[in-house]
């Protein structure tokens, strides 16, 4: 497998991961919104409302964060990262 | 000042502002104990912002095609993330948000979650390669990946529909707040909402409207946040109130509980001004069942991965990884804001039903609060309404109604708030709507001239006339839009969410399939962006002449049934029909790698 492809295959597996992630916060937790909303959450909030407020939005501000950083070891592990700053 | 310099200096410049602008807000704040009437605060913020953006729009003037579309590709990650957040956040967002919350709760809390989850999409799937490919427009990238004038063509078409739906809207919220800020006819004030915007994006295209918006992004913060966390401290409910509201939210539950929600007859609702609603959904109980959330949650985020300006902003930054890093800047400065809606909500709501509050009004005798001099002045500016309709003499649940866009503009009045803050809500409301209103005209206009004219009609066009038709598109659209706007035909939240709808319809798939799917060919892709297009429009125009809809598909998600087809259609056409050629596979492979060129020149 040529370096491109590997860099691509690597690329794809944090894909699927992020994807994953996003999909639990944006869409798993809420098929059962009933039922957690009776769960006590962070800050004493319900847990369903809590989630709607804060929980997801911030979590999905950190995983961004987090697929960017991954992004670039993978780029520079291959080599394609590009020169200079940001 | 501009250029280089300019950009190393930005933290400064804009700390300046940042200061300035707070020294405004405290002038403002003096003048009001002087005797400053409250009309002439409210002009002075308008006009003192407004020029400010103008200022800013004249400085950023250019005549070069690259920081004309793309800002010279030299805005630093941060400053992208601001003016990305201030383009995203519209007049809705702003005005109407936390009212949405106020009224219908969990079920208008998908929103909340569609419009901070589709940035995930945004960075993993699209930003970065999008800005590796190197256009200045979402149909350049359309274009120039699968090839042809026609996919470039239906892409334009896609992204004309999406953008102009959404623009009307944010031309009508300049106007709707310009027309009380200045106390002038709405006819007469969205003109001046658009001249407003265009003083903003004419001179320095996008370079003008990035650091215009990184201006708004600030004042409308300010502007959002101070109140909150005022009225928070004013009521004793905590210092931080993101933190510390969960006893109100109990507190409220339990009222709703005291209360009871009392069905209101036919004939008693006839009674209330149109656009007015009580208080008829539980606060913080779920609502709406997990289909109904999850469907207007996913057609939010595959809309917010479609809209061409958003995306465009991504294409202003200096690298790809800077993209990508950006892309978590914007959410975060949008989260700052989304994060607070509800506890505005909360604040609001509590504030004005809970008896035991100094500013409660449910239990009240009718009279006492029709003689209040908050109510009054909503009341007359047909956002508050009370009726007794049971006739007891005493105000319930039921018999109080208010209009969405109150919570944000009345509750600082209600909670005892100077005027000066009132007037600062009325800037940031502004903010909102121009800074996302000049990224839409934007869009369509440099799609128009870019890939229409340039592209399709004349490829030997010179830079000069290149944008001279530019900036003539500019203006005609955005008198177009104020035109329509004028007319008031659709509330500022239906259109919004229409926008992501046609946009998921037309574009999703064909923009991710494009870096994804190396087989994705040009007739599949333009099957695609149709056949996308057509059925969710037509699934609209269906379900709003009184159609049933299927798989509880509402007006509102309309963008799930046209992505769909999209989707079928784009993968069984592609695959029916010759497979790309080796240079586009090519092309792929590069886009998929950040370092070495881009795809197309600096200057295309």
């Amino acid at each position: 497998m040529s370096k491109q492809e590997q860099h691509w295959e690597k690329s794809k597996g944090l894909l699927f991961m992020t994807l994953a992630i996003w999909f639990v916060f944006s869409i798993g937790i809420f098929l059962f919104g009933a039922e957690m909303n009776e769960v006590g959450g962070p800050f004493g909030y319900p847990l369903t409302y809590w989630f709607t407020c804060q929980g997801s939005l911030g979590i999905f501000v950190i995983l961004i964060f987090w697929f960017a950083n991954r992004q670039e070891k993978i780029d520079e592990e291959f080599g394609f990262s590009e020169r200079g700053d940001d | 000042m501009i250029k280089g310099n300019f950009i190393d200096n930005l933290p400064k410049v804009y700390g300046i502002y940042t200061g300035g602008f707070l020294g405004f807000i405290i002038i403002m704040a003096i003048g009001e104990q002087m005797g400053m009437t409250s009309k002439t605060i409210g002009i002075c913020f308008v006009a003192f912002t407004v020029a400010i953006y103008a200022i800013i729009g004249y400085l950023s003037r250019t005549a070069q095609a690259d920081a004309y579309y793309v800002a010279g590709r030299q805005v630093p990650t941060v400053f992208n993330g601001m003016a990305t957040a201030a383009d995203w956040m519209s007049g809705a967002s702003f005005v109407a948000m936390a009212g949405g919350i106020y009224f219908k709760g969990y079920g208008y809390m998908a929103l909340l979650v569609g419009w901070t989850g589709g940035y995930v999409l945004v960075a993993s799937l699209l930003a970065p390669y999008l800005r590796k490919f190197g256009c200045y427009t979402v149909p350049d990238f359309i274009g120039t990946r699968y090839g042809g004038n026609l996919s470039r063509f239906m892409a334009v078409v896609v992204l004309t529909v999406a953008s102009f739906t959404y623009v009307t809207a944010q031309i009508n919220a300049t106007g709707t707040i310009a027309s009380v800020a200045l106390d002038i006819p709405f006819q007469y004030a969205v003109y001046v909402g658009l001249i407003s915007i265009l003083l903003c994006s004419m001179l320095g295209g996008m370079r003008g409207v990035t650091w215009t918006q990184v201006a708004q992004y600030i004042v409308l913060i300010i502007a959002y946040l101070l109140p909150v966390f005022w009225i928070s401290n004013k009521m004793g409910a905590g210092f931080f109130p993101h933190f510390m509201l969960a006893d109100e939210v109990a507190r409220i539950g339990e009222l709703e509980q005291q209360f009871g929600f009392v069905a209101n007859s036919k004939e008693n609702l006839a009674m209330v001004p149109k656009g007015l609603a009580g208080i008829t959904k539980a606060h913080s109980a779920v609502n709406a069942t997990p289909w109904a959330f999850i469907s207007l949650a996913l057609a939010m985020m595959m809309g917010t991965a479609s809209l061409p300006h958003v995306m465009m902003r991504y294409f202003t930054t200096p690298s790809v990884k800077a993209a990508r890093k950006s892309v978590g800047w914007s959410l975060f400065f949008i989260f700052l804001l989304y994060s607070s809606a509800p506890m505005l909500a909360t604040l609001s709501k509590l504030s004005l039903i809970d008896p035991s509050l100094p500013t409660g009004i449910i239990g009240k005798s009718i009279a006492e609060v029709q003689s209040i001099d908050w109510y009054q002045n909503w009341n007359q500016a047909n956002l508050m309404f009370v009726s007794d309709f049971n006739g007891n003499g005493t105000l319930e649940l039921n018999e109080f109604f208010m209009g969405g866009k109150a919570v944000v503009l009345a509750t600082p009045e209600i909670a005892g708030l100077p005027y000066v803050i009132s007037g600062l809500v009325a800037a940031g409301g502004m903010a909102a709507a121009m800074s996302t209103a000049d990224g839409l005209v934007l869009a369509i206009a440099n799609a128009i001239s870019h890939d229409v004219y340039y592209k399709i009609i004349d490829p030997k066009a010179e830079t000069a006339k290149r944008l001279v038709v530019a900036r003539v598109l500019l203006v005609v659209i955005g008198f177009a839009g104020a035109t329509i706007a004028a007319l008031e035909i659709q509330g500022i939240l239906g259109s919004v969410i229409w926008a992501f709808d046609f946009a998921m319809s037309g574009l999703f798939f064909p923009l991710v399939l494009g870096v994804w799917w190396k087989r994705a060919n040009k007739e599949g892709a333009i099957a695609g962006m149709f056949l996308g297009l057509v059925s969710g429009a037509a699934y609209l125009v269906w379900v709003r002449s009184g159609g049933s809809g299927f798989l509880g598909i509402t007006q509102l998600t309309f963008g799930i049934f046209g992505s769909a087809v999209s989707l079928v259609a784009m993968v069984v056409v592609s695959l029916m029909t010759q497979a790309p050629n080796a240079a586009t596979q090519r092309m792929v492979d590069e886009v998929r790698v950040p370092s070495g060129k881009s795809i197309l020149g600096k200057q295309h």
